[in-house]
């Protein structure tokens, strides 16, 4: 089996696997969201926090507490940080730097885990568990939750009332991330993933030297780093390091749980408004946009005209034996089109036009399918504009599943579309006009560009794979990157929300054979269409003067 | 009824030239470069600022042109001054397409402003009605010092002043100042025709006019407002666009500024490289990071947004539909259910005889001479089509009144509920010799029995007439009542035929019998089930009101293809029909004219008024259409879609022109420090400097050469919305991807050979 081939069948075997759970997943997600039952540690849990699971909030109450949450979230795991010296299990490491504890801190609440530490050098098996795993878990039960009222607001009629946030919060850890989270870790640790609290071990290598090696509980962290979308490896390299990604098959169960949840969830949302065709319309134009870029970042790193590329078939610069060049494009483009952020190869040494299409997969926000929940409701803004505009087309004002798209919906969908170039491009620019920032850069040229493009980027869009090759662990960096990721998660969730508020507070118009059919493929296109055009439009300078610059002759 | 022919009903007014248009309608398709040029004073006048800052995304160009302009005068080059000009064409360009688009708007006002001469009114003082009017004492007031509630007095040959209702007297109104209608129309005290409008004249007649308007609120003044756009403001819809124009505003001024650093940083990474007018050691020129920016913002939507939102109303006022407010055009797009009246709008205004259905052994031609006999005095539609109908079935001749020398006509009354004919018993052959039969001779009509015998003919309403023949001694066959009944439930209306035979003699004996039934049926406009069908495939549905029956209605309703009908409807089951509607969430359109339609008027999303209708109908509905012509409806709603679908497809075109522009001016800033780029130079353009004017040109010529599109609106054919959106992504998604790479080129060809252009 040739690498193409290879490749090929990892690829398409994740397709297959993916779409047989579609169904039965996003069914069950569907269920968990519309269930009037209580299970008892759920309810045990309402009553220790003060919670009565049978309110229903209003947009405003509902954005309070995720933004109460997320704040509190982001004070907790900075003491913790801070504190690490002084608790157990810190396996003698000190507390963080205060620049870093935020940007950490910021980093981990975001769902974005941008990390500018290495985490066998810095961090405890405390903090990584207490702190980091369980933000794993709330950062992405806050998305799909944020993401499960927008779909209320458009399975809903005349009310002003989306859900309860923290109802929704504690459904999707204990009833979807945890129990897959358990059978996942142990399957891990089947595949050679380590589980223990050993101190760290000193060992001779064959040279004579020695080396340190950290174990630790890294499956229960693992599985939920690739389910929750979340990507803050426990080692610094990430799902490259042998105890996080040991094997191919590892590596392909990886790659399939990263996608599962936000995959999935479409068919969530068609069962929630009452039209499954609706949830297929979405998941089609996500799957487009995300088999284009697996295909694209496949292409360019099998075919590259580069030397060495060209020399032994492959750019194989960067990359793990175990995974080969395909096991790791396609990690690498479903991990950068996922907001995870997990890498098991070095997307720095990717060939330029491969980078360009990592970069790409995340300037399209995070959509295809986008991080758990935000993928969601990040495709469904773009679903909202692309209705607007061929709404108009057909002579309607524009409806989206009998809700009219108006002033209010365009404004807040626009302001969500604002958010992510305005981080990304700005910070970018900011970077390259101050002198100091500019000496972090390794790189030189148009591939130094590259490096301060991709981790503006990456922060912005709550991804937070890194093109390396750039010193982030400096007070400038640390600050406006995690300024930037809470930004880039918050605002965007003030504007979906408040989207949701004004969605639901509308009748339902009934759909006619005049009205904007969003169910067939035309649709899809046009939301396909609105998506690409939108980010070219976009990026294409500051692509153009990066990778493509570099990439060209 | 003043129904004027339904005028230039053809799909969307891209009808062509070729469609017969009334004179006052302003040019439609065909941009009039005259239009152009005297526009461009009031084109200047919108530079200023403060009317600018209502278009955001022309704001910024302008702010551009003014900026580039200060840079060009520091330091001047061909090119710069280029630049700049172009910038201020664009802007310039913009503010014509609006000033184009209200000048159409204006021409109409001004005709309408002459209508509206300073007419001295005569006010009534201590008047009550019923009090001759003679008796009145009046005083002079000036036209626009009347106020509500005043009586005037207009006399034959005067200005009405105001709008109002005639409460005494009928007279005949010449309202062609505001229609476009020179045949005279009846308005009249009481009912449903009671409204005039100011500015109209008497013709004959006096009338007393109770002003129902508040000064300076008058019919007249509004239309001049409207067709002026001068309290014209945005729409719902207009607003969510502008909106999403202004983000991607935003997004691409970020994109632009955002792009200097790197500019810098990549340009420092060749210190080889000499300095171009594209990009020089402090990175981009202001005036090409300007011409960028004016590029790749949404200056072709932006530019002609409010022309596109003027010349939809200015197509309705076109077609004498007036719309209050831009909002009921838009809402006009949307509509789900259309309310229809039957008569007038789904049937001919009158029944028409179908058939003669003979009882009791009665010959079919002897049941049409009588039935023909009967109508020949009967002036009433249905009359005459009884006539007609026995002619050209049965060849039977029309006779004229003089060839019936005996006989006396029968007019209907709404008491005998029947009309007929009392025929002499015949003479000689030849009536012609019976002409000294004078009136004195007619008997009264409906009981007059002459002595010397003769025959009668009655026909009518089924209970009238069988009573009748009762009375006269004669009973109705069986079948009769078979065969009203059969027609009653057919969705027709049956009148029946019956005569009394006195024979001459001694005896004197008569006899009295039914000869059978006339079919009388609703005549279906022609053409309406493929407009019916045309609205189902866009999603609308038809429901027709009528006052008849269930079962008539039913017929109709089949015959005409509508999607539902609400029969023997009162004021009060329309309105309660509208509000169920509206509670499933759809928009329903009506048109009505009388004031018990008002509440249902006020009630629905788009209520068009009849201008023959009272005033209360006109207050209650959004939109009044100046030809009464309830048909319209249907056009109207085409206009609203036409309107959004217009606006959609420049936006789409619009946006999609940037990928031709990226693709012009990205190489040219950065192929000289990354060959690699040139790859983008698809277009193979000479110069960096013509590459960058050719699509600041371009930009700007978009905007002239769509200015007759947005004023004509798109091609619109009702479809369903699959259909109409894929074509309408080809047309104006790929051909705006596509015409500004050959654009571009063209210019590019042009402007390479200008002096200072390298």
């Amino acid at each position: 089996m040739n690498t193409t081939t290879a490749g090929a069948v990892f690829a398409a075997s994740l397709a297959i696997a993916l779409g047989l759970t579609y169904r039965p997943f996003g069914d069950y997600m569907a269920r968990v969201y519309t269930s009037k039952r209580h299970l008892r540690a759920e309810k045990m849990i309402y009553r220790l926090v003060g919670v009565d699971p049978d309110t229903d909030q209003r947009w405003s109450v509902h954005l309070r507490a995720v933004l109460a949450f997320s704040c509190v979230s982001v004070l907790f795991l900075y003491v913790l940080l801070r504190l690490q010296g002084r608790l157990p299990l810190s396996l003698g490491f000190g507390g963080m730097a205060p620049g870093q504890a935020f940007d950490t801190a910021a980093s981990f609440v975001t769902n974005t885990n941008w990390q500018s530490y290495a985490g066998e050098s810095t961090l405890g098996y405390l903090v990584q568990m207490a702190g980091l795993a369980v933000q794993n878990f709330t950062s992405a039960a806050v998305g799909i939750s944020v993401a499960i009222a927008l779909v209320r607001g458009f399975a809903r009629n005349r009310t002003d009332r989306l859900g309860n946030f923290w109802v929704d919060l504690v459904r999707t850890v204990v009833r979807i991330l945890l129990p897959i989270s358990v059978i996942g870790a142990v399957v891990l640790v089947a595949g050679g993933v380590v589980q223990n609290f050993h101190d760290v071990r000193t060992v001779s290598a064959i040279a004579g030297s020695s080396q340190a090696i950290t174990g630790g509980p890294v499956a229960s962290q693992e599985i939920i780093k690739e389910l929750g979308t979340n990507g803050g490896g426990f080692y610094n390299a990430n799902s490259a390091h042998p105890f996080e990604n040991p094997t191919v098959w590892t590596n392909w169960l990886q790659v399939y749980l990263l996608l599962a949840i936000p995959f999935a969830l479409p068919r969530a949302f068609g069962k929630m408004v009452g039209d499954t065709r609706q949830g297929l319309a979405i998941v089609s134009a996500m799957a487009v946009l995300a088999i284009t870029g697996i295909f694209l970042a496949n292409g360019f790193q099998l075919a590259h005209h580069g030397t060495v590329p060209t020399a032994v078939g492959a750019a194989t610069e960067g990359v793990e034996t175990r995974f080969g060049v395909s096991g790791s494009a396609t990690f690498a483009a479903a991990t950068t089109l996922t907001s995870t952020g997990a890498v098991n190869s070095a997307h720095d040494s990717y060939t330029s036009l491969g980078g360009a299409v990592l970069l790409l997969n995340m300037m399209l926000g995070e959509i295809a399918p986008g991080g758990a929940g935000s993928g969601l409701y990040g495709m469904l803004v773009v679903a909202v504009l692309a209705v607007f505009v061929g709404g108009l087309m057909i002579g309607r004002t524009p409806e989206y599943l009998g809700k009219k798209i108006a002033a209010r919906e365009v404004k807040f969908a626009a302001l969500y579309i604002l958010t992510t170039p305005v981080l990304a491009l700005g910070v970018t620019a900011a970077a390259m006009a101050l002198p100091g920032e500019r000496a972090n850069m390794l790189g030189s040229g148009a591939h130094g560009l590259s490096e301060v493009l991709y981790a503006a980027t990456s922060a912005a869009n709550n991804n937070g794979s890194a093109f390396a090759g750039l010193t982030v662990n400096t007070a400038w960096w640390n600050t406006v990157l995690g300024i930037s990721m809470l930004l880039a998660r918050l605002l965007p969730v003030v504007f979906v929300l408040g989207l949701a508020g004004s969605l639901a507070r509308q009748r339902t118009a009934p759909a006619s054979s005049g009205t904007l059919p969003t169910h067939r493929p035309l649709f899809v296109g046009l939301v396909t269409g609105v998506a690409f055009v939108v980010v070219a439009l976009t990026y294409f300078p500051a692509l153009a003067l990066g990778p493509f610059a570099e990439g060209l002759h | 009824m003043p129904t004027t022919a339904v005028r230039g009903t053809s799909a969307g007014p891209a009808g062509g030239p070729g469609s017969a248009r009334p004179p006052r309608r302003a040019s439609g398709g065909l941009l009039d470069p005259r239009m152009l040029l005297r526009s461009t004073p009031q084109a200047l006048r919108k530079l200023s600022p403060a009317t600018l800052w209502r278009n955001p995304v022309m704001l910024i160009v302008e702010i551009g042109a003014a900026f580039t302009t200060v840079l060009a005068a520091l330091d001047p080059t061909v090119f710069a001054w280029l630049i700049v000009g172009w910038l201020w064409l664009t802007v310039l360009f913009a503010n014509l397409a609006e000033a184009v688009a209200e000048g159409r708007g204006k021409a109409q006002a001004a005709a309408l402003r002459r209508a509206k001469t300073d007419t001295i009114a005569r006010r009534l003082v201590g008047w009550a009605p019923g009090r001759p009017v003679e008796t009145a004492r009046t005083e002079p007031v000036p036209a626009p010092a009347l106020l509500k509630g005043d009586r005037v007095v207009v006399d034959a040959g005067e200005l009405i002043p105001g709008d109002g209702d005639v409460i005494e007297g009928i007279a005949s109104v010449d309202e062609s100042a505001i229609t476009g209608e020179s045949a005279p129309v009846i308005r009249e005290s009481g009912g449903d025709r009671s409204a005039v409008t100011g500015g109209t004249r008497v013709l004959s007649d006096r009338i007393i006019v109770e002003i129902t308007q508040r000064p300076g609120e008058s019919f007249i003044d509004r239309m001049i407002g409207l067709v002026e756009g001068a309290n014209r403001q945005k729409t719902p819809n207009e607003v969510a666009l502008n909106i999403l124009l202004a983000s991607l505003t935003i997004i691409f001024l970020l994109a632009v500024v955002s792009l200097q650093p790197l500019a810098v940083f990549s340009r420092a990474q060749r210190p080889g490289i000499p300095d171009s007018a594209a990009l020089g050691a402090d990175g981009i020129p202001g005036i090409v990071l300007a011409a960028l920016v004016v590029c790749l913002i949404p200056t072709t939507i932006g530019a002609l947004l409010s022309a596109i939102g003027i010349a939809g109303m200015d197509r309705l006022v076109q077609r004498n539909v007036l719309a209050m407010s831009g909002r009921a055009v838009e809402a006009a797009g949307d509509v789900d259910t259309l309310l229809l009246d039957k008569t007038g709008t789904i049937t001919l205004g009158n029944r028409e005889a179908r058939a003669f259905i003979p009882v009791g052994g009665v010959d079919e031609r002897e049941l049409a001479d009588a039935a023909q006999l009967s109508s020949l005095a009967d002036e009433t539609p249905e009359g005459r089509s009884i006539v007609v109908f026995a002619k050209t079935t049965y060849g039977l001749r029309e006779r004229t009144a003089g060839e019936l020398p005996t006989a006396t006509f029968v007019a209907f009354t709404a008491q005998t509920r029947m009309s007929g004919v009392d025929l002499a018993p015949p003479g000689p052959r030849g009536g012609e010799d019976r002409r000294d039969s004078g009136p004195g001779e007619a008997g009264e009509a409906g009981d007059g029995l002459h002595t010397g015998g003769g025959r009668q003919i009655r026909k009518g309403s089924a209970s009238a007439v069988l009573a009748w023949v009762r009375e006269n001694g004669g009973s109705a066959p069986p079948d009769t009542g078979q065969v009203v009944d059969g027609i009653s439930a057919s969705g027709g209306t049956p009148l029946v035929v019956a005569e009394v035979v006195i024979t001459s003699g001694v005896d004197g004996g008569r006899s009295a019998r039914v000869l059978g039934v006339v079919q009388l049926k609703d005549i279906v406009k022609a053409g309406m089930r493929e407009r019916f069908d045309e609205m189902r495939s866009m999603g609308i549905r038809t429901i027709m009101i009528t006052g008849d029956n269930p079962l008539t209605a039913r017929t109709i309703a089949e015959e005409a293809g509508v999607d539902d009908f609400l029969a023997e409807a009162t004021p009060q089951d329309k309105l309660d029909l509208i509000r169920r509607e509206q509670a499933g969430g759809k928009l329903v359109a009506m048109t009505g004219d009388g004031t018990n339609d008002a509440p249902a008027l006020a009630q629905a999303d788009v209520g068009v008024a009849m201008n023959t209708g009272t005033s209360a109908a006109k207050e209650a509905g959004n939109m009044v259409d100046l030809d009464s012509n309830p048909t319209k409806l249907i056009e109207i709603v085409e206009i609203g879609k036409q309107l959004l679908i217009t606006r959609g497809a420049l936006t789409t075109f619009s946006i999609a022109n940037d990928v031709a522009k990226y693709f012009a001016i990205i190489p040219a800033l950065f192929a000289a420090v990354y060959p690699g780029l040139e790859t983008f130079n698809l277009m193979r353009l000479h110069s960096p400097q013509s590459a960058i004017l050719s699509a600041v040109v371009f930009n700007a010529l978009v905007i002239i050469a769509l200015i007759p599109l947005a004023l004509r609106g798109v091609r619109y054919t009702p479809g369903n919305a699959t259909a109409m959106l894929r074509r309408n992504l080809c047309v104006y998604g790929l051909g705006g991807l596509v015409v500004p790479f050959v654009g571009i080129k063209l210019i590019d060809l042009a402007v390479q050979f200008l002096p200072g252009i390298r």
